[in-house]
């Protein structure tokens, strides 16, 4: 598996285990679990909408962690794997804006509801994480990316709390009162599809992050190889100025 | 004791090895001259030094500290003239070398300040006007006075005379001889060669982000120290694990 | 710390004294920006005074982002952030100091926008106390916020576009806690105001002790 090299046997398996997962959610998700008495057949989309932002918060947490590690050691590995959290975060972020949406539509009869104040909240967060990215992009020297994001990453994971505590407070101050699906009885088997998702999503999760980790960490080779040829070169350029020195005693080139 | 000790000094800008190992070893006293074309890491070199830029791979030790992990001690002992004044142009030129007097916790900033910018022979007329308004020679000078003033173990200067007339090169000169005699350590990156020549300098050129050669110094330098960081043309291994 | 703080914020008040780019560009598209809101809103008297925390924060936001541009530009211009490492001045002094500068700096903004929306939008206030003191926490908090993300992108190109994308998220919540605390100064919502300042002043507890804590990382890397 030449052409493939980010995957590896570890990740083979979490890509499996993720597959058939999802399977065995669609299966229970879309026929064996009961309609909900208000929802109907809509309520199916939380086996999705449910695990996304408890994924997303994992990418955001892990990112801030191992950027704490990086600042602390500043070892490239702990920044990369970061930004490949984050990243992953984003994407599952958004989805769950996504997701948020089109149940939004039938059941609120609009694709965005200010009263949810989850999505509200997620949706603050991904344009933080948004530029988070943007920050990353900024070509210039690595070690100063690595550093300025990582100082981000750590500002970035204490604003979750203090927007979801915001939001959630800036709705239950005018009235609206959101009933949340969980305040509800939840079937069991509804409940075990619920968690299997939660669980599948979590392989998903570690199996995307950890094949964008490897993309980033083949890249950072062959920065590293770029640069041991940049030195070399760098260096026969000094050669050429002892031959030009040899030549013209004294004088400046 | 060197001051300044370079091993295998590698020093990125951005992607770019501006400095592609670089051995030198500099001892207190001494004025160094830097030479080399346009691009040879002479600014690199200086910034290195002044603990502003973190060695990507080599050790500087620069007064004892290690550029690595103790940039913060070296920064507050050395001094660097470099092409943009450092100055705030909105500010006079009192108010300038009064500010970084005491940015440094320099005893009596003002008198200090007022004390340096005379050395430099700035006119009194031009004490209040904003460093904005002077000419370039001026802001040189005033740039020169805000260094002066902190007394620096080392001082680092990127093209010192660019820009001023023959009385502020005399000065300059008589400042750089003064540090030295001092025990300051002084390393001036310039083009001026005949004008640098009358500090009687040790020369050091560099290209292409190495040392070509380091003549040996005046004074008594450790004869095994100097053999073995005047080596050029050996192979560098960079050895990189940041 | 404290003389090594002071000093920075006096440097920093003396050039914004001599240059006057706040007071002459920043404070003027504040008072612009309360304009453009009544042309949006038609100009309607009872939207205006039901909105006046809303509008009058978003322009603070705003202004605010210039008023710190401006603050790092000044350290830019002729590379003065070399000069301020190499004087060994206290990585969290220089933070404090600049956070000092720019509250005092949207203190004045604040002020000119009251004065701006008393008179344009007709507001009233009830409560002088709540809405000085929300003033004051939400200063400090976007001040504190502000210069550590001004110091995270300085140096970098193209960092005037970059600045309002990274920072305006970050100051949601404040945007929240001080409309909402003003609701409750201006009379113009039933909402317990000083609940509100807790938020202000968790957010502002938070970036000052991230800027006293860490601003030498970001130095370094200017």
């Amino acid at each position: 598996m030449t052409t493939n090299p980010t995957a590896s046997r570890h990740t083979r398996v979490f890509g499996l285990i993720s597959l058939f997962g999802f399977a065995l959610v669609a299966l229970l998700g879309l026929f064996l679990t009961e309609p909900d008495d208000v929802q109907g057949d809509l309520v199916r989309i939380i086996y999705v909408h449910v695990p996304l932002p408890i994924m997303a918060y994992v990418g955001f947490v892990v990112g801030a962690v191992a950027s704490g590690l990086f600042l602390k050691n500043r070892n490239p590995f702990a920044d990369l794997v970061a930004c490949s959290a984050i990243e992953v975060g984003v994407i599952f972020g958004v989805l769950t804006l996504i997701t948020g949406a089109v149940w939004g539509s039938p059941s609120w009869g609009t694709y965005w509801e200010w009263g949810d104040v989850r999505l509200v909240s997620m949706l603050v967060l991904v344009l933080l994480y948004v530029g988070y990215l943007a920050l990353r992009q900024i070509p210039g020297d690595a070690d100063a990316t690595a550093t300025r994001s990582a100082m981000m990453a750590l500002m970035s994971v204490v604003m979750i709390p203090i927007v979801r505590y915001s939001v959630d407070w800036w709705k239950n101050d005018t009235l609206h009162q959101q009933a949340s699906l969980t305040d509800g009885k939840l079937e069991d088997l509804t409940l075990f599809t619920l968690l299997l998702s939660i669980l599948v999503f979590g392989f998903f999760f570690v199996w995307l992050t950890t094949h964008r980790f490897r993309v980033a960490w083949l890249e950072h080779q062959i920065a590293e190889v770029g640069l041991v040829d940049a030195i070399a070169e760098r260096r026969a350029e000094a050669a050429d100025g002892v031959q030009a020195a040899i030549a013209n005693p004294g004088g400046e080139s | 004791m060197s001051t300044v000790h370079l091993r295998d000094v590698v020093a990125l800008l951005g992607r770019f090895p501006a400095l592609a190992g670089v051995n030198l070893a500099i001892d207190p006293g001494e004025v160094v001259l830097l030479q080399g074309p346009n691009g040879a890491g002479k600014t690199t070199l200086l910034r290195v030094c002044a603990g502003l830029i973190r060695p990507t791979s080599g050790t500087a030790e620069i007064l004892g500290y290690n550029a690595a992990n103790q940039g913060k001690q070296i920064r507050r002992r050395v001094g660097l003239i470099a092409h943009s004044t450092g100055l705030y142009g909105d500010l006079s030129v009192v108010e300038n070398v009064e500010f970084w007097a005491r940015a440094s916790a320099v005893a009596e900033p003002l008198a200090t300040a007022l004390e340096a910018i005379e050395r430099l022979g700035i006119a009194e007329r031009l004490h209040d006007l904003a460093v904005d308004r002077l000419s370039a020679g001026q802001r040189r000078r005033t740039s020169i006075a805000a260094m002066v003033v902190r007394r620096p173990e080392i001082w680092l200067l990127d093209e010192p005379h660019a820009g001023l007339d023959q009385s502020g090169r005399d000065i300059v000169d008589a400042l750089i001889l003064d540090a030295a005699a001092a025990g300051a350590t002084v390393i001036v990156a310039s083009h001026e060669l005949e004008r640098v020549g009358r500090l009687k300098p040790r020369a050091v050129t560099i290209a292409g982000g190495a040392v070509l050669s380091a003549a040996e110094s005046q004074d008594d330098v450790a004869e095994d120290d100097v053999a073995e960081d005047d080596v050029v043309e050996d192979d560098v291994e960079v050895s990189r694990g940041s | 710390m404290v003389r090594e703080a002071l000093l920075i914020a006096g440097k920093d008040l003396r050039i914004e004294g001599r240059s006057r780019v706040v007071a002459s560009q920043v404070l003027p598209f504040a008072l612009l920006s309360l304009v453009l809101f009544a042309f949006a809103l038609n100009a309607n008297r009872q939207a205006l005074r039901d909105f006046t925390p809303g509008l009058f924060w978003v322009a603070v936001l705003f202004s605010a982002l210039l008023a710190i541009q401006r603050a790092f530009a000044i350290e830019a211009a002729d590379k003065t952030s070399d000069s301020l490492r190499l004087s060994g001045i206290e990585p969290a002094a220089i933070f404090a100091g600049k956070t000092i500068a720019v509250v005092v700096q949207l203190l004045a903004l604040e002020a000119l926008l009251l004065v701006g929306v008393l008179i344009f939008y007709e507001a009233s206030i009830d409560s002088y106390p709540l809405l000085g003191v929300t003033a004051l926490v939400a200063a400090i908090g976007v001040a504190a916020a502000g210069t550590m993300y001004g110091a995270l992108i300085a140096g970098i190109r193209g960092s005037e576009t970059l600045l309002p994308i990274l920072l305006l998220p970050v100051l949601a919540p404040v945007l929240i806690g001080a409309t909402r605390a003003f609701d409750d100064a201006f009379g113009s919502a039933a909402v317990n105001g000083w609940a509100w300042l807790v938020l202000l002043a968790l957010f502002a507890v938070v970036y000052l002790l991230f800027g006293l804590l860490s601003y030498g990382v970001l130095l370094e890397e200017s």
